[in-house]
């Protein structure tokens, strides 16, 4: 029975279905945070993870990748992360019904009154130190700190991983070339992140959970967090093997698997399959499709979403800040853009010029 | 004429009303609200604190204690990572040997345990404060500079974490940053296999290439070899954490001049 229960889980996995899976939970908590977030819903999907955990341990595979000291922390944080975003989103929802019958919020009734930090605040923060104390203390005891063989230069382990918190980029290197994923990629988080502040500037609903008043902003954040950030993380920790290859939650990493992949470019797309020409000779004629649907991508949503629907965002934010709002919205958007172009049509680049190193 | 009675002895008055005593303590201790102010204006450590804060702002629901907690986790690993430094000499023949010492030799040591579980549990409690200052929109004006500070604190979190990762010396450290460091080869410009990089060049002579790009610079070598793990123990134990003591003394500073723990309007 439980065998059969991780067949299927093994077969139904594979990186477009988990993605598209999560995508469709990720959709259905942000249309329905309130019934999500009631009991009723919570519960079960809790009790639901838990018993996927406790399958898993009977899987001798499944614990040996788990409870590797360095996966340990990834394992808590999926419980931590998802505590904290069901314990915001019900926070906001309140919130929002409060706000809806015309009633302050949570965090409206208390905000004129003041009270002493000591010992109210340094009260919270001392117990809160003291159990982080006591839990590493146990934590560092029952744990063992991982310690492999010396280090060899020319011994490489298959797979050979980044730190947890970057295995997001590296899975990301499935998709795009180092320059991208490795580089222009984090560079375009932190300037987007420190970017927030400046485009969402409406000092309004701050200060109190909710969730109404800033939908697309929680929207965006929440994808980012979730499925650009953490989810990546999850799969390139847990399910990607020896070579990179994908391996279902319960199946054995196989160094020898062989996973038949024939990538292939947008310029062989449209030169060989499509016109039947073959490849140009000369890099830009050979690439000028692909560099041209990139320079479309960003121009085309740019300019007919500032002429229609977002009209009004255009005139509120300025041409500046609306054009760093789009470029930084449409390069996030192209990731999964990207990966399911992959697993559609096996698309490797969209503009290839190895000539100088420029993949995208 | 009597005699006026002789004042008894009292020990705890005699301690507490004396110049010693006094000159550590200026206040006495009792539940009186000036007394509970003095607690925190006159203690250093306390008094990055206002003496008062909004009653919605001191609600463990609201703040989740994250950014606090990250600042105590960030101490504990200080005093850890003191600690390790008595024992670890940060050179290719001795690395590895000093951890394996600081295993097998110490009966029931945690104190490496203690240093790395707690770089894991910075990272969480720092996403997990921004998230919690994100879901109640406390960047918005006038903090929107603290935040950009604290992207920046997050980034150095990780940054102190990657470093700290080669230290022990194993495969496990060698490679991930192997894989971490691999991705600079590719930097725009500045990698030797950057895009853009092999325009550089002064007729025949190449600028940029293994031996002088952004990788190169960060492992002081074409390979993680000794210059890395120098590299990465100066980077580890010196310069990112001076960079990060004096950005949490902004950030610290800027919740107060910016308004304290947000509140809804």
């Amino acid at each position: 029975m439980i065998e059969a229960v991780k067949q299927a889980i093994n077969s139904f996995s594979s990186p477009v279905t988990i993605f598209s899976a999560s995508l469709a939970m990720f959709a259905l908590f942000v249309l329905f945070p309130r019934q999500i977030t009631s009991p009723w819903c919570t519960v079960p999907i809790l009790l639901l993870v838990l018993a996927f955990f406790a399958v898993g341990l009977t899987d001798e595979h499944f614990v040996k990748i788990v409870t590797a000291p360095d996966n340990v922390p990834i394992v808590a944080m999926i419980f931590i992360a998802g505590y904290f975003t069901w314990y915001a989103m019900r926070k906001a929802c309140l919130n929002d019904a409060r706000l809806e019958r015309g009633e302050p919020t949570f965090e409206k009734t208390e905000t004129d009154e003041k009270v002493l930090v000591f010992p109210y605040l340094i009260y919270i923060e001392f117990v809160v130190a003291l159990v982080y104390a006591i839990g590493l203390v146990l934590w560092s005891i029952l744990l063992k700190a991982p310690l492999e063989e010396p280090a060899n230069p020319t011994v490489a382990p298959n797979p050979s991983k980044a730190p947890w918190y970057f295995l997001g980029l590296q899975e990301m290197l499935v998709y795009f070339d180092p320059w991208i994923a490795g580089v222009l990629f984090p560079t375009l988080i932190i300037i987007g992140l420190c970017a927030i502040p400046y485009i969402d500037r409406d000092p309004q609903p701050a200060g109190f959970y909710c969730y109404k008043q800033r939908r697309p902003m929680v929207i965006v954040f929440l994808f980012g967090y979730w499925i650009l950030w953490i989810l990546l993380i999850l799969v390139g920790t847990f399910l990607r093997g020896p070579n990179w290859n994908f391996f279902g939650p319960f199946e054995v990493w196989d160094v020898h698997k062989v996973v038949p992949l024939v990538n292939v470019n947008l310029s062989d797309f449209i030169f060989i399959k499509g016109l039947g020409w073959g490849l140009p000779k000369q890099w830009f004629l050979r690439e000028a499709p692909g560099i041209l649907l990139c320079l479309l991508y960003f121009m085309v949503p740019t300019t007919v979403a500032a002429k229609t629907w977002l009209k009004k965002l255009v005139e509120k934010l300025g041409p500046v800040r609306y054009s760093v709002l789009m470029i930084l919205l449409l390069s996030m958007l192209a990731l999964p853009i990207k990966m399911y172009l992959r697993w559609a049509f096996n698309l490797k680049y969209i503009v290839a010029i190895p000539e100088f190193f420029f993949n995208i | 004429m009597p005699e006026a009675p002789k004042p008894k002895f009292d020990l705890k008055k005699f301690i507490t009303e004396g110049q010693l005593w006094k000159s550590i303590f200026r206040h006495g201790y009792t539940t009186s609200d000036r007394d509970r102010a003095l607690t925190v204006l006159t203690n250093v450590f306390f008094h990055l604190h206002p003496v008062k804060v909004r009653k919605s702002g001191a609600r463990f629901g609201f703040t989740w204690c994250a950014g606090g907690l990250s600042f105590f986790v960030f101490l504990t690993l200080v005093v850890s990572g003191i600690l390790l430094m008595f024992y670890y000499r940060p050179t290719v023949e001795y690395a590895y040997n000093d951890i394996m010492a600081l295993r097998d030799h110490v009966p029931f040591g945690i104190m490496r345990e203690l240093h790395r579980w707690g770089a894991h549990a910075m990272i969480i409690t720092v996403w997990i404060h921004m998230f919690r200052v994100f879901m109640t929109g406390s960047y918005k004006p006038p903090r929107e500079f603290n935040w950009v500070i604290g992207v920046i604190l997050l980034v150095l979190t990780m940054l102190l974490s990657f470093t700290g990762y080669l230290l022990p010396w194993d495969q496990l450290a060698m490679w991930a940053i192997t894989v971490g460091s691999n991705m600079a080869r590719a930097t725009p410009f500045l990698g030797h296999e950057g895009p853009g990089a092999a325009m550089l060049a002064i007729g025949d002579i190449q600028l940029v290439h293994a031996a002088s790009d952004v990788r190169f610079a960060l492992l002081g070598g074409r390979f993680v070899g000794a210059g890395a793990l120098l590299r990465f123990y100066i980077l580890h134990c010196v310069a990112i954490p001076t960079a990060v003591v004096i950005l949490m003394a902004v950030h610290f500073w800027r919740i107060r001049k910016d308004g304290g723990i947000s509140g809804p309007l």
